[in-house]
């Protein structure tokens, strides 16, 4: 391994960034749109989902079995994403999403991940300790819910779809997005009716 | 190797390729040689074994398999689940 | 009591040193430096110059105090020219000189 390797971050980016487009490998122009195309993308869009998903039985059934399709059909770019899965919640089940090895998160949908995904706290108590760490979110389970931790290991990404709470009869899916947050999607809170509306 | 159908019990190998060199395993500590239950086939993907060092790479099964939370950490409540994508060569029937 | 077997650093499920973590909700705003990272692994991913595994490698082989020390980006450019360096996209000797010139 060689000892460049130690050097400060933003000096090998920059190094970096100079030699690969004086190789014509890779221009500003490219890292400028990638960068533009992530930034983009945001938890809203899978509060879209979720929204649709909580108003249409048809799309819901099409994003628990090809969550890369239904977010597709919004309009969302997922080209070159990896497959999505979702797993939605339930009276009996409450999902949990984390990867424990880096940080597998469905980004193609929710954009970029939050820094307490991508920390050791979630890495290491999501899979021994969740109902712990869902207590330290302000998250209460129903008697007699189970929890499902869902470790990201390999070539997908999970999303949760939460359950709809109550007292949201009549809403529109704006409405309803507008109350879904990244953290609903990742299973560590459930979205509620938040007072005043 | 042949496929797993959804509820085989399956047993993750007690392998440890990380005492012999360097390599790169996306099967975690946690689940080797621990017992569990195929949910589904997630379809075929390059091995990660491989393509991690640029080498020419399999196409493998992966497979989402569900362990006992609890029986894992010796902690924990009953009922809870672990669900970990898997690829078939670290299988085999329990 | 943590499994008693040979676990490679990053691989951090139920690991107790961190059980006593607390969770920390507030957002941490990314830097330009982050989100260029960010977006260079994205076009070498796409122009097949760098797999998501490689990268993944590359952070995993980082030492396990400077893989706590650094902040998630780093680790990732770390990777990226590690990475570099060993398809040969840039030589050690281009790199040095590079860093040269930047200073």
């Amino acid at each position: 391994m060689s000892p460049l390797l130690e050097t400060d971050g933003e000096s090998l980016l920059t190094a970096l960034r100079s030699l690969l487009a004086d190789k014509n490998l890779v221009s500003e122009t490219e890292i400028a749109e990638a960068r533009a195309a992530t930034d983009a993308a945001s938890p809203g869009q899978g509060a879209r989902m979720v929204a649709k998903a909580w108003t249409d039985p048809a799309y819901r059934a099409l994003m628990l079995a090809d969550g890369r399709k239904a977010a597709e059909a919004l309009g969302i770019p997922m080209l070159g994403a990896p497959p999505l899965g979702v797993l939605e919640n339930t009276a009996d089940i409450h999902n949990l999403i984390v990867c424990t090895l880096c940080s597998c998160y469905p980004r193609a949908v929710l954009g970029y991940p939050p820094f307490w995904y991508k920390s050791p706290a979630h890495r290491a108590r999501a899979v021994r300790d969740p109902r712990g760490l869902l207590a330290e979110w302000g998250t209460v389970l129903g008697e007699g819910v189970r929890v499902r931790v869902v470790d990201s290991t390999a070539d997908y990404r999970w999303m949760v779809l939460p359950l709809r709470p109550a007292g949201t009869d009549g809403w529109d899916e704006g409405r309803l997005a507008s109350m879904v947050r990244e953290g609903d999607m990742i299973g560590v809170t459930s979205p509620t009716v938040r007072e005043p509306y | 190797m042949s496929a797993f159908a959804p509820g085989a019990a399956v047993r993750v190998r007690d392998d440890w390729p990380e005492t012999r060199g360097p390599c790169h395993i996306r099967t975690p500590h946690y689940v080797r040689g621990m017992e569990g239950r195929v949910i589904r086939r997630l379809g075929v993907f390059a091995n990660p074994e491989d393509l991690a060092f640029a080498r020419p790479a399999a196409q493998r099964a992966l497979y989402h398999v569900a362990f006992d939370q609890p029986s894992i950490w010796r902690e924990g409540k009953v009922g809870d689940e672990i669900f970990v994508e898997i690829f078939e060569h670290w299988l085999e029937p329990a | 009591m943590d499994k008693d077997v040979p676990r490679a650093h990053h691989d951090m499920g139920g690991v107790s040193r961190f059980m006593c973590d607390p969770v920390e909700p507030e957002p941490h705003t990314l830097t330009d430096f982050d989100r260029d990272v960010d977006a260079l692994r994205q076009v070498l991913a796409r122009k097949r110059m760098m797999t998501v595994d490689e990268l993944r490698r590359g952070i995993e082989s980082i030492p396990e105090e400077d893989y706590l020390r650094l902040s998630y980006y780093r680790r990732w450019i770390r990777s990226i020219t590690d990475n570099l360096l060993r398809r040969g996209v840039v030589t050690e000797a281009e790199l040095a000189a590079a860093l040269k010139d930047a200073r």
